[in-house]
């Protein structure tokens, strides 16, 4: 079946629904301390990216800017728009390598790990070092060096999370689903 | 950890009974207007506004003491690395420059510095009263009916919808998990190296993630089969009708962010007010 990049079927809704949440969640209580204080690998951008990577760019932008608006919203009381835009805008990207990957018909070898892999960088890239930092400037006023550190700093923090953990995930996945031919006629 | 996160309990006020769409409405006014603002005589009108709000709603401090912590470290945390990083922004952006003491040549107290960091804190602070009105006074069925209501694709603001729904299972499914990995000997506190508890922590997660794909699977064709999306749109069962409060309280919303516009384009000529010059 050929994959659309931008269906919108019942079950990107659903997806949608419960990957923000699970967002959510792990986005608020799943982090796993790098050593140096404050920063933390989010194990919920691994699950963002894991996410676009099996239902498409459209699930994953939402998945990541619901989730991050519902998780600062319930912890801080108000949201950081800028960070949530640019949290649904690095799924997003990633989400375009959806197309191109079979994961559901029990596909992920090296190649796709790439594949996956440079999608993922590149949106995280995008969103934490240029989208981020500029929204912070415009909207808040922020000081411009303190937001491109910060964005650079989320940037190598997110790339890592969402590699290690979406690959993982997609490995196991893709282990779980019969492949596509698989059965030989005795 | 609490799974009563979304503590809806319905009550008989004023701010109870506006519909959903009202408070939504009302909520992205306020925001927008302080996040526009850099005036923080108007910033501080939209605080006592919004710290009005939620007196009227009837909630009570101790449900939002934890979120208070936890915003008060957090501005703690910007603030002193807005101040680390740039300790003349200040200055720079009002152009005047009051020394009040020095530090050394890099690090000095200067007026600007001190009212842009206060006002940046501020319009923060100011939007907390209001977004836990928002959050806790709104039923969560509503607000997905109420995000349709202003726009939003129906199909979209079901997901929402679905988001707040499964929550609170997602979280019960995860205590579950937890427990019996713990329960076989999963260490997941400080005592563990650093690399064991990352891959305990994914073999918690692992079983939660799929266990959800499993649910969208069984949710999506639910959903189909019942015919959902056949049409182009949809009425919802919990949507309120829009009475004569809900416009009166959207009509004073919106005057506050005109007020706001009207503040940074006439009379101050930019977002910042500055009364150094």
């Amino acid at each position: 079946m050929e994959k659309k990049l931008f269906e919108f079927k019942t079950k990107t809704i659903v997806a949608t629904g419960l990957g923000a949440a699970l967002f959510t969640l792990l986005f608020m209580y799943v982090k796993v301390p790098t050593g140096i204080p404050e920063t933390e690998l989010q194990t919920a951008y691994g699950v963002g990216a894991f996410f676009a990577a099996l239902f498409g760019p459209i699930t994953g932008g939402l998945v990541a800017f619901i989730g991050h608006a519902l998780s600062d919203s319930v912890q801080y009381g108000s949201v950081w728009w800028s960070w949530v835009v640019a949290s649904g805008v690095s799924c997003f990207i990633c989400g375009l390598v959806y197309p191109k990957l079979r994961v559901e018909e029990g596909e992920f070898g090296a190649k796709d790990i790439v594949k996956f892999n440079v999608f993922q960088v590149v949106g995280n890239v995008i969103s934490w070092v240029i989208v981020a930092p500029v929204l912070d400037i415009v909207v808040y006023a922020e000081p411009v060096n303190l937001v491109f550190t910060q964005g650079a700093v989320a940037a190598v923090l997110n790339s890592i999370a969402a590699g290690l953990i979406g690959s993982i995930l997609l490995v196991l996945y893709s282990k779980t689903r019969s492949k596509k031919g698989s059965l030989t006629k005795e | 950890m609490k799974a009563k996160l979304f503590d809806y309990i319905d009550r008989d006020n004023l701010i109870f009974n506006l519909s959903g769409l009202t408070k939504l409405v009302c909520f992205i006014c306020l925001t927008c207007s302080v996040m526009l603002s850099y005036d923080i005589r108007y910033v501080l009108f939209v605080t006592v506004l919004s710290g009005i709000f939620f007196k009227m709603s009837g909630l009570e401090f101790k449900q939002i003491k934890l979120m208070l912590i936890y915003v008060i470290i957090f501005l703690l945390m910007n603030f002193l690395l807005t101040y680390l990083f740039s300790p003349q922004y200040g200055p720079e952006i009002y152009g005047t420059c009051h020394e009040l003491f020095r530090i050394n040549s890099r690090y000095t107290v200067t007026l600007e510095q001190l009212l842009y960091q206060t006002t940046k804190i501020m319009k923060y602070a100011s939007m907390v009263p209001m977004g836990m009105v928002f959050l806790l006074t709104t039923n969560p069925s509503e607000f997905a009916a109420s995000l349709n209501r202003v726009g939003c694709s129906y199909k979209g603001a079901y997901a929402l919808s679905l988001t707040l729904r499964y929550f609170p299972d997602m979280i019960r499914n995860y205590q579950d998990i937890a427990l019996a990995q713990q329960s076989r000997g999963l260490d997941l506190s400080r005592k563990e190296k650093l690399g064991t508890r990352a891959r305990n922590v994914v073999n918690i997660c692992v079983p939660l993630i799929f266990s959800t794909l499993d649910r969208i699977e069984l949710i999506s064709n639910a959903m189909d089969l019942r015919g959902f999306g056949k049409h182009k749109k949809r009425t919802w069962y919990v949507a309120r009708p829009i009475r004569y409060a809900d416009w009166c309280a959207m009509a004073v919303c919106a005057l506050v962010l005109a007020g706001s516009l009207g503040l940074s384009f006439f009379i101050n000529g930019s977002r910042f007010w500055n009364p150094f010059v």
